[in-house]
């Protein structure tokens, strides 16, 4: 055994119990500031991480090989530390529209974080089950919180049903992965693939974890959850699915597609474009109508799937690298996004784009944070999200000498990216020279919430202009799954 | 750190200066970028003057420090240079930026916004001409794009201003991602890891690739960089862009900017893509004729002078193409210098509409009229640049289109060619009507109160007229730095050619001869053989 390798998660499990404890004996004023310990409590789990896990031979593996910390479970960790911080000051400045325990909202989150943490390190299908079971329950609760809003209420109920399905499909998965192999750890998995190749009921299982997984990331073909439950889940909690729920499942699918089933994976590569085209298509050209900021962000969230599976589908590791780049500034993104909502939103009882109107008089922070953040989402130079979609794209196009049908995909890549510029744009356009019919004064904006979405900002523009450290990163990070993949050719 | 590093730079950083005043000081915010762009043009010119034409290859090289990633397989640096074919095109973009920070008094309202987002417009545009690196080639062009967007809607003029914004910027960004795309096959094809320019070229040079991938690669590059530059028939972004762009904007915009789809055809396309720039080519010569032609009818069916100038800034784009279709040093030469000559002319153009627009409030051609006697100083530096664009001797217009047109004589049948000399017939046609109807004739009675142009407001079209006339008086100031790197770029994608028979009428005879003395005259000793 080796438990100090799941420090991590413990620390968060601990200070989600601790602030349950302290709820009971802390003054009313107090309660509603929790968000702020557990911040600062994530940030030393944050900090922990990098100096107890650096150099080369900090990780391992712990529980007979379940549990694995490499570099790609700690590049997945710390950027979900760094989400769940600025989560939990979005929620401190959304509290006053929450009805029931303040802490325990915060305290479902970091619970839900710590899955996300758990699913990171999944080297076993239990494992993998567990954790997203995990952050999955936690959301059911999280998305449904606001119980005197019937939109909260509805969006709990359909992420409810939805998500039993995907798990349904996940365990069912699992059990016929479990029937013909007998294992459940990846590397058993591996090598029972490896002695009998083309095994129909193992294919079965896996595509069925793939849906399961798909739920996660919100891609074609489990995507029709998104749009409601963006729009109805309190902000925090839609931005802490946006980005939590996404990375667990891209760094389960990761796993899964390259380390249990390299050869598969790539027998299935046309099968991965074709759901990334899909997710892209249906994502964007169901953006355009939408009037409601975070609906369209939920469908911006499926295209955005899309183009991770772009890097997923390249199957090299510069497609794995680019992933991980695109999530790094998708993060930092999408949560500068949801700041704003958070405060922007807080008079009006749905997220109407229109409401946006005469923004940049009221608060030209709130402006700038929420253009910046819709551009970097287009992908245009010189935010973050270009130099991700500039690393999916080249990692697509060096794949297409092996199939053309990658250059397909890079075009509808191209043609979603023009479509989304449009509805994009028509946020921009409501910050900055709409009309507004109305424009009650905004909530104040508390002063941790202020400094992270400069910090957000200031990480978007870094991103697109420096991106090499990050890309470096990136790069350590993904080495844990070549060597499986070039085994397996 | 090289001169042209602070070129690039220096906007950049007076950007990020204005972010940080807050809005009420706003003599600063008109001052910074007055002194910024004012910095940046003189140095720009000191460049142009330093430049060395004997040298072969980059001068000045430099790199910004900080930008980009040098990571395994992946080398990105923000590494500039130039070369006698973007030394012209930096000093016109740097005196053009200046000329544009001087028409801006016509904001009266978030000046610090307009000028934070004019900067990044000039910073973008001057690193995109000054890029040595692929990727940053692309980044510096894509960074002028939502500037551009946020200037037309916020500050644009007329009801159609936030669908102008829209379709010029969703065009404009298809181009870029079409073009993204051929640039990136092109790393992946080249293999050399890196995205330096130079050193793919020179890899290119060596292991060329297959024909089969070029022809691939190369259609990305002609409708990518086509639609950036306006190539019919990609071309209909630009017109209701300009129009219901603040001066400013249109003036960087068609001015400078639209040049960097031909620079590019010109610095990446045909030194890298040699065998498949030949027949290419000949679509790019077909479709120019739609530039010239179409276009051109359509200018002169417009009402309204700046839709005008918006449809013959696009028609003009046709004889820069034609210019690079002929594949001749002569030719490709007088494309870039057309594209110097342009940017003034059509900044001159967009800053004049944009003067008179702030009092006239209508651009429409049947209600003005009489206008030079009314304000004479605006009225003559109209005639001058309307007379400039249909490419009368003395301005610099005219020497790039008699060269592109003699490198086109020799390259294309002479029906193309007729073409296009009819394209300067209707270039005539409606720039001389433009002047009849607004500054000749009876002077109408609501426009006896306006006001000419004050001496401080004078200094923009000075500066781009006296660019105007420098460069068409004494042209070989350009053609002499032009023309030694264009015979280099041009060398690999012609030499196919070269063996074939001359096409009739090219080979010998008056016109031959007449191109030779021609060339004799404007192009350095050992150039205008071929």
């Amino acid at each position: 055994m080796n438990y100090p390798l799941i420090s991590l998660e413990m620390a968060v499990v601990a200070l989600g119990l601790g602030l349950l404890l302290l709820e009971l004996w802390a003054p009313a004023a107090v309660r509603a500031r929790l968000g702020y310990a557990a911040a600062v409590g994530l940030g030393f789990v944050l900090l922990f991480s990098v100096v107890h896990f650096s150099g080369p031979d900090a990780g391992g593996v712990a529980f007979g090989g379940m549990f694995v910390q490499d570099g790609l479970a700690l590049y997945f960790k710390r950027l979900l530390l760094i989400a769940a911080i600025v989560v939990q000051l979005m929620s401190v400045d959304y509290a006053s529209r929450l009805r029931g325990g303040v802490a325990e909202y915060h305290a479902l989150q970091l619970f839900a974080l710590a899955g996300m943490m758990c699913a990171a390190s999944a080297n076993d299908f239990s494992v993998l089950f567990v954790s997203v079971e995990l952050i999955t329950v936690t959301f059911y609760v999280l998305v449904g919180f606001q119980r005197n809003r019937l939109a909260s209420l509805e969006a709990g109920i359909k992420y409810l049903i939805l998500g039993a399905l995907a798990s349904a499909f996940l365990v069912f998965g699992i059990a016929l992965v479990f029937g013909t192999t007998g294992h459940l750890d990846f590397a058993g998995v591996l090598a029972e693939t490896r002695a009998r190749p083309g095994e129909p009921l193992l294919q079965a299982g896996l595509l069925l974890v793939l849906l399961g997984l798909a739920f996660k990331l919100a891609a074609v073909p489990m995507q029709i959850w998104a749009p409601d439950v963006y729009q109805g889940a309190p902000t925090p909690t839609t931005a802490f699915l946006a980005i939590g729920s996404k990375a667990a499942g891209v760094v389960l699918l990761l796993r899964v597609l390259f380390v249990a089933v390299p050869e598969l994976a790539q027998a299935w590569h046309r099968l991965l474009i074709g759901l990334a085209m899909a997710s892209i298509l249906y994502g964007n050209l169901c953006a355009i109508p939408q009037r409601n900021l975070k609906r369209l962000l939920g469908y911006s969230s499926i295209a955005h799937a899309g183009y991770l599976l772009v890097g997923v589908a390249a199957m090299s590791s510069s497609g794995q690298a680019a992933v991980l780049f695109y999530l790094g500034a998708y993060l930092f993104t999408v949560l500068a996004a949801f700041g704003v909502i958070t405060v922007v939103f807080q008079q009006f009882e749905t997220e109407d784009i229109a409401a946006l109107a005469g923004l940049h008089r009221r608060s030209p922070l709130l402006a700038w944070a929420l253009a910046l953040a819709m551009v970097s989402l287009a992908g245009i130079p010189p935010l973050a999200g270009f130099f991700g979609k500039f690393l999916l794209f080249r990692a697509a196009i060096e794949a297409g000498s092996s199939d053309p049908a990658y250059y397909w995909l890079v075009g509808v890549a191209i043609f979603g990216v023009v479509v989304s510029l449009y509805y994009y744009l028509g946020v921009v356009r409501a910050i900055f020279w709409s009309e507004p019919e109305s424009a009650p004064p905004l909530a104040a904006i508390s002063r941790p919430l202020r400094w992270a979405l400069g910090l957000c900002m200031a990480a978007m523009v870094l991103l697109g202009v420096a991106p090499g450290w990050l890309l470096a990163a990136c790069q350590r990070a993904v080495v844990p799954l070549q060597a499986y993949l070039g085994a397996g050719g | 750190m090289s001169l042209l590093v602070f070129i690039v730079v220096l906007p950049l950083l007076t950007a990020l200066v204005q972010l940080a005043v807050p809005g009420q000081y706003r003599v600063l915010h008109r001052a910074l970028p007055l002194m910024a762009t004012f910095v940046t043009a003189g140095l720009s010119v000191l460049l142009f003057l330093r430049f060395d034409p004997e040298l072969e290859g980059y001068q000045h090289l430099g790199v910004i420090p900080g930008l980009g990633a040098d990571v395994a397989g992946l080398q990105i640096r923000a590494r500039l240079g130039v070369d006698g074919v973007n030394v012209g095109l930096i000093l016109m973009g740097a005196l053009v930026a200046f000329a544009a920070a001087c028409t801006t008094w016509e904001i009266r309202e978030r000046e610090k916004e307009f000028h934070v987002l004019l900067l990044l417009m000039t910073g973008g545009i001057l690193g995109a001409f000054a890029s040595l690196d692929l990727f940053f080639f692309y980044f510096f062009h894509e960074l002028a794009l939502i500037p551009t967007f946020i200037l037309i809607g916020v500050w644009g003029r007329g009801p159609e201003r936030s669908y102008a914004a829209f379709k010029m910027t969703l065009y404009l960004s298809l181009g870029a991602l079409v073009l993204l795309a051929g640039l990136i096959v092109l790393y992946v094809q080249a293999g050399a890891q890196t995205f330096d320019l130079e050193t793919i070229t020179l890899r290119l040079r060596q292991e060329p690739l297959s024909p089969a991938a070029q022809h691939g690669i190369f259609p990305l590059l002609l409708v990518g960089f086509g639609v950036l530059a306006s190539l019919w028939p990609f071309h209909t972004w630009a017109a209701p862009g300009y129009a219901a762009a603040p001066s400013a904007a249109a003036m960087l915009h068609a001015g400078v900017l639209k040049k960097f789809g031909l620079y590019g055809l010109i610095r990446i396309a045909l030194p890298m893509l040699p065998d498949a720039a030949d027949p290419w080519l000949k679509v790019l010569a077909a479709l120019c004729l739609g530039n010239l032609l179409w276009c051109g009818w359509v200018a002169m069916r417009q009402r309204d002078l700046n839709l005008l100038l918006g449809n013959s800034s696009v028609a003009h784009m046709g004889f820069v193409f034609l210019g690079i279709a002929s594949l001749s040093v002569i030719g490709v030469t007088g494309a870039v210098v057309v594209m110097v000559a342009h940017g003034f002319v059509a900044a001159l153009g967009f800053g004049l509409t944009g003067h008179l627009y702030q009092q006239t409030r209508t651009l429409d051609m049947r209600q003005l009229g009489g206008l030079a006697k009314q304000v004479p100083f605006l009225g003559t530096a109209l005639v001058m640049a309307l007379l400039a664009g249909c490419g009368l001797p003395g301005f610099a217009n005219f020497v790039g289109e008699v060269m592109v047109l003699f490198g086109a004589l020799e390259s294309y049948l002479s029906w193309t060619v007729l073409a296009c000399w009819a394209g300067l017939v209707i270039g005539g046609v409606y720039m001389i009507r433009a002047i009849r109807n607004t500054l000749h004739g009876p002077l109408p009675e609501r426009w006896q109160a306006l006001v000419d142009a004050s001496a401080w407001r004078r200094v923009p079209f000075v500066v781009l007229l006296s660019a105007l006339l420098f460069f068409g008086v004494w042209p070989r100031s350009l053609t002499d730095r032009i023309a030694p790197a264009v015979a280099e770029m041009v060398a690999p994608a012609s030499d196919p050619r070269a063996g074939e028979a001359m096409l009739p009428g090219a080979g010998d005879g008056p016109v031959a001869e007449a191109r030779e003395r021609f060339a004799a005259h404007w192009l350095p000793a050992g150039l205008h053989t071929r």
